[in-house]
């Protein structure tokens, strides 16, 4: 299993650079992970509301939300949640946000 | 890794001609996707599944026994492994062989990387007579697990052979061989353990579920001012629709199509939180597992009292459908015909004239129709869907005719391979597909698979062709008037 140098500290993630465990997230860990693996520089108020919306949802449902409500729910386009994370939201943005990777049909 | 950035070679001309699309055949490059191998599957998910959770103990004789095993349960293994005449018909037919030029990729050499350990073993005269064979070590094994698992199971080259060789056959036998000694992907594993903890193969909880289908009614509701329901684990309901389960997370309007179909026609209807899942992830892993999976649907269905059991848009949910009768049946316990896709549903009511439809909703878009693998070859769906896309849209164009139908290429990325390590695979192996949709001018393609529905676009972006990926239902919803 690979892992993650955070602050001198080896953190478990999986193969595509996923914490593989969400509890140990927090925001400073966001702007981390953000930084050394999605080469996102700053993270802006509209990346954090996606961030913060995908994080409370997979709180409360242990999963991530569908796309269609990450959009509806943030005000966002799909166009625009690319440009704000360039690898896609179930990729990037989940990644970030401290969300196992969604995988199966997707 | 530089020549993977490469492949297929960007020199190979791709031209419609009035023989279909003129497929370029690249030069052989050994070895060329061998780097390519899917991570390694994880001992829990192998436990959650029944299967070793390490390499077990003999495993060199373990395999041979259970390739033995094999032969034995699957006469057709048998007769596929003696019978082929390296005539090399199927080489060319391979979306992978044409993408990545590493001829373990054409079929008939991937199927010699099991048939010369049958014949190490099995087949002694042939061994003395100089025939290749080769017991199974760990290099054999490297070999099937990197090659059996760049092969989507798709069946083109079975279409060609003039034996009619199986090939997709082959690649199970080695899949389920690895399985039992404790070798399998972590993407197929890990999405069969999910169905069995969560239902479904993106692992969403019952209530999230329940929450998803809530949030679809209200879109409903504000596209059409009508209270269009998405039940979920409705007792007694006429009708239990078994989706992927990526319809209720990324294909929604799919989703929501399903919706506006059955409450057009009054039909009472219900999707289970035990079983939100049609795909069959089992089928691309081992028998056992694929039995288990399909189970849980006719479970669901006795729990719930349907009468009937409906698969939706989905490719190998299909393909393991179709075995459920011999799988899990009886299934006489539901009304006849059984089991049914939803394309069949669909078709046979429009033909009734049982929707009001208004074509020109469709305008807006130049419709092609691209046939999954499971739905066409394996399951046989190859009218039902062009019939309800005929009857909902007015501009539809074919894509070239050795790339349809029974000879449809696969989107690149089923037989689970639909996972990111295997991108450039995925890429190289979409090709075909991308350069006889961009031979139409398409701006729709439509199809009936979530595998399809997520590896396309990315194929499309990839190779640079402009159109937007959705299902067949997609366009029946929009055209319908309620």
């Amino acid at each position: 299993m690979p892992f993650l140098d955070y602050k001198g500290t080896q953190l478990e993630v999986d193969e595509d650079g996923f914490i593989t465990e969400p509890s140990l997230w927090n925001e400073d860990l966001a702007k981390f992970i953000a930084e050394t693996q999605e080469d996102i520089k700053e993270l802006t108020p509209d990346h954090w509301k996606v961030i913060n919306y995908l994080n409370n949802y997979y709180k409360q449902f242990g999963i991530a939300p569908m796309i269609r409500k990450v959009t509806k729910e943030t005000g966002f386009d799909l166009k625009y949640i690319y440009e704000l994370f360039p690898s896609g939201p179930a990729k990037g943005a989940c990644k970030i946000a401290g969300l196992p990777k969604p995988t199966g049909c997707v | 890794m530089t020549k993977i950035a490469n492949f297929p070679p960007a020199t190979l001309e791709w031209k419609k001609t009035n023989r279909g699309l003129h497929i370029p055949v690249p030069e052989m490059d050994e070895h060329a996707s061998a780097p390519l191998t899917c991570y390694p599957c994880k001992a829990k998910d192998m436990q959650a599944i029944a299967l070793p959770t390490a390499r077990v103990p003999q495993w060199e004789t373990r395999a041979v026994e259970k390739l033995q095993e094999l032969l034995h349960k699957y006469r057709g293994l048998q007769v596929y492994l003696d019978i082929c005449a390296q005539c090399g018909a199927c080489a060319d037919k391979c979306q992978f062989y044409l993408g990545t030029g590493d001829p373990n990729n054409m079929p008939v050499a991937r199927a010699n990387l099991l048939r010369k350990v049958y014949r190490y073993y099995f087949k002694r005269m042939e061994r003395f007579a100089g025939a290749e064979a080769e017991p199974f070590n760990e290099e054999v094994l490297r070999e099937w697990y990197t090659y059996f698992y760049q092969c989507s199971e798709c069946r083109r080259c079975s279409v060609f052979c003039p034996y009619g060789i199986d090939t997709a056959e082959i690649t199970m036998a080695a899949r389920e061989i690895m399985a039992a000694i404790g070798v399998a992907t972590k993407y197929v594993t890990e999405v069969v353990a999910k169905v069995y903890e969560r239902g479904n193969n993106l692992g969403i909880p019952g209530p999230a579920w329940i929450d998803n289908c809530q949030f679809l009614e209200e879109e409903l509701k504000a596209e059409t001012g009508k209270d269009i329901r998405m039940p979920v684990d409705e007792v007694g309901a006429d009708v239990l629709l078994v989706m992927p389960s990526a319809d209720n997370f990324a294909n929604t309007d799919t989703m929501m199509a399903y919706g506006k179909l059955f409450y057009a026609l009054g039909v009472s209807w219900t999707t289970s939180t035990y079983a939100n899942e049609g795909g069959n992830f089992g089928l691309f892993l081992n028998y056992q597992n694929m039995k288990k999976v399909n189970r849980r649907i006719l479970d669901a269905a006795r729990e719930l009292k349907v009468k009937r059991v409906i698969w939706g848009e989905c490719g190998h949910a299909w393909r393991a459908a179709i075995y459920t009768n011999t799988l899990n049946g009886p299934m006489d316990f539901l009304d006849p015909p059984h089991p049914v896709h939803i394309c069949q549903f669909t078709a046979d009511l429009i033909q009734r004239g049982a929707f009001k439809i208004d074509k020109t909703a469709n305008d807006d878009v130049l419709v092609t129709y691209h046939d999954p693998c499971n739905v066409a070859r394996a399951g046989s769906l190859l009218e039902e869907p062009r019939a309800m896309i005929r009857a909902t849209c007015n501009k539809f164009v074919e894509m070239p005719a050795n790339t349809i139908r029974e000879k449809t290429f696969c989107c690149g990325a089923g037989g689970g391979l639909l996972t990111d390590e295997l991108m450039p695979i995925r890429m190289a192996g979409g090709k075909p597909r991308a350069e006889a949709c961009r031979a139409t001018g398409a701006t729709y393609l439509a199809t009936p698979c979530a595998i399809c529905k997520a590896q396309l676009p990315e194929v499309m972006k990839h190779w640079n062709v402009g159109v937007k990926v959705g299902g067949v239902h997609d366009l029946l919803s929009k055209a319908m008037i309620l």
